[in-house]
């Protein structure tokens, strides 16, 4: 310690010196630690998001450079708000949102209390549940579109073994009607890991004594499920399906793997839509206009979530 | 624990649970399996009906996967006898090796991005989460929700402005601008989670640092640094698994010299239509080390999923 020169000089000079010369003050390191992370962040979040703004107002083409660039006002939001396929789009992911959190909730919650039975060997089979989630939506869409597959598919084979049906009567991904769901398994297959984690978390946090007292009270088993586990696991799984709820929102790599938006534009969710206005379209000030406007509804959904979680909460 | 504890879980129940929970297990599994073992297949049996669960092993899918191929003529092929045990593979088509393919170079590019923003992010994630940690930083709360919030914007809402930005700059298709990206994706969930182990060290440790004559910046990557290396750990954990699997950015901003496998991967084909032992070779290797790393890691990463979740 003492050979640095920082100490020496402090030793030899009087203490008020000494201060300034061993270190920085605390509020310069404070902001020479957080400076970089503010930067980058309004560097790659923050500035794109304004010039995003900027964009939507104009009719600015991103393939053609050197064209005059009109301000345009709110014509981009206007036609997109009432473009009736863009609704379309909206309700196709509306529908996904809804049964992916369903199934994952119910899924994901069941095997959640299951596992807190705390049987021999959950740990290694939780780890095993868990690792869709680690995996890349894009290689296990993609490979997922293998299996869905009507000829040579395992997917078919199995549900037609199952059910007696000819696999290569129904095609997953080729049809209407089937092509939603087919995304709807796949995501519930990822990303019931996440719902059931957060719920264990809940589980876990709530202290033994309160069931002893409810046995006490001789609650039944099924009451004792209904006021004490549910209510007090609620906050986490509010908070699971708002994760969920944004991510899903934001989907993209799984589906253009398996399905690409088809058939038709049954699977085209908005962030689908989005991208191909954007970047097969080069309508960038269009786009942008769409991209405000998503952000602007997941921002509106999730904080009026968040003041609903808050209440969940203080009860 | 006296066996009348009612909260300890019934024999009949833990068993009921336990086979509940091994049986989703096994199912979720079947996917996962099959893409193995179809990297072992031959294209025809990849697609039989009914699927074969027994097969012939080869390694015909990774041959395909890492070379690319050209059809000669018998003359050549007999004239040339195989020097090695994968042109052998490859002659049994009519074929020879013309050279190697692009999925190399689509990996290292995986591996450079992935460990380069996964570096940075924890480089100025550990030192921003020290700074709110331990000291008084004016709007503090306001500035952690801030960065929080970067994380809930769509990847296209704001990949037009940067796809604009980084042909100006000269960093669109390159390793640098993907690294940098991805550590802007990536900071916001860093700095939560560090803050959060960094919370947890004592601040008593500091102290007796200071008093001893540290400064700040000793008593930080003397004494801090190595009490949050776990935490450290299994954050990058995140990080990596993040840079490593992103695909909407990746397939936005990279056409070539910077694109990762996840593009790549789907976009194998073979002679007639996509050769699936070729693709689900690539994909076996591109998902292994995440898989290896969960297990490995099992308990520090749920324990961050979950930590991060509730935090938030």
């Amino acid at each position: 310690m003492s050979d640095t020169p920082a100490t020496r000089a402090a030793a030899a000079t009087p203490p008020r010196v000494a201060r300034k010369i061993k270190g920085l003050s605390d509020r310069a390191i404070a902001w020479i630690f957080v400076g970089p992370t503010i930067f980058l962040l309004l560097a790659i979040n923050i500035f794109p998001l304004i010039w995003t703004i900027n964009l939507s107002f104009t009719n600015f083409k991103a393939n053609r450079i050197g064209r005059e660039v009109k301000n345009v006002g709110l014509r981009n939001y206007e036609r997109i708000l009432t473009d009736s396929d863009i609704w379309l789009n909206m309700q196709a992911t509306a529908h996904f949102l809804f049964w992916t959190i369903f199934f994952q909730v119910l899924i994901g919650f069941t095997l959640a209390y299951l596992i807190n039975k705390k049987f021999k060997g959950n740990d290694l089979w939780t780890t095993i549940i868990v690792l869709p989630m680690m995996l890349s939506p894009a290689v296990v869409g993609n490979f997922w579109k293998f299996l869905y597959q009507p000829q040579i598919g395992l997917f078919n084979y199995v549900v037609g073994f199952l059910t007696g049906r000819d696999p290569s009567s129904f095609e997953m991904l080729g049809s209407v009607e089937l092509a939603p769901w087919s995304i709807v398994i796949v995501d519930t297959w990822m990303w019931t890991p996440f719902v059931m984690l957060i719920c264990l978390a809940g589980l876990r946090s709530i202290p033994d004594y309160i069931y002893e007292a409810a046995e006490v009270d001789r609650a039944s088993k099924l009451r004792q499920f209904f006021t004490i586990t549910i209510p007090m696991v609620l906050p986490f799984l509010m908070l699971a399906i708002l994760f969920r709820g944004i991510e899903n929102f934001k989907m993209f790599d799984l589906v253009v793997q398996l399905t690409g938006g088809g058939p038709g534009s049954t699977t085209e969710l908005t962030s689908i839509n989005l991208k191909r206005e954007a970047f097969e379209k080069w309508r960038t000030g269009y786009a942008s206009a769409y991209a405000i406007i998503l952000f602007v509804t997941v921002f509106g959904l999730a904080s009026i979530y968040v003041k609903a979680l808050n209440k969940v909460k203080e009860r | 624990m006296s066996s009348f504890s009612v909260t300890e879980p019934s024999r009949r129940s833990k068993w009921f649970a336990g086979t509940m929970v091994i049986l989703y297990a096994l199912i979720t599994m079947v996917p996962l399996v099959w893409i193995m073992m179809t990297g072992f297949k031959s294209p025809a049996d990849a697609i039989s009906y009914p699927p074969k669960v027994v097969f012939e092993p080869t390694l015909e899918g990774y041959v395909n996967l890492f070379t690319t191929r050209t059809r000669q003529t018998e003359e050549f092929l007999a004239a040339n006898p195989p020097q090695t045990w994968y042109e052998e593979i490859v002659r049994e088509y009519d074929m020879v090796i013309a050279g190697p393919s692009k999925f190399g170079e689509r990996f290292l590019n995986s591996v450079i991005i992935g460990f380069g923003s996964t570096f940075l992010s924890i480089f100025l994630g550990t030192l921003a989460a020290y700074a709110f940690s331990r000291f008084k930083i004016p709007f503090a709360d306001d500035l952690l929700f801030f960065i929080l919030s970067t994380r809930m914007m769509p990847p296209i809402a704001v990949a037009i402005p940067i796809f604009l930005m980084y042909r100006q700059l000269g960093l669109s298709d390159t390793h640098l601008g993907m690294i940098l990206l991805y550590t802007g994706v990536n900071i916001s969930l860093a700095v939560w989670l560090l803050k959060g182990f960094i919370d947890e060290i004592p601040l008593e440790y500091e102290e007796a640092a200071l008093i001893d004559g540290y400064t700040r910046f000793q008593a930080f990557y003397k004494v801090v640094l190595p009490q949050a290396a776990t935490g450290i750990a299994s954050t990058a954990i995140f990080c990596l698994i993040f840079a490593w699997n992103e695909y909407a950015f990746a397939v936005l901003l990279t056409s070539g010299t910077a694109q990762t496998a996840p593009p790549f991967i789907p976009t194998i084909i073979g002679v007639g239509g996509l050769d699936w032992p070729a693709v689900a070779a690539g994909a076996t290797i591109f998902l292994l080390p995440v898989m290896i790393f969960t297990i490995l890691l099992r308990k520090h990463l749920l324990r961050g999923i979950t930590f991060g979740a509730v935090r938030k």
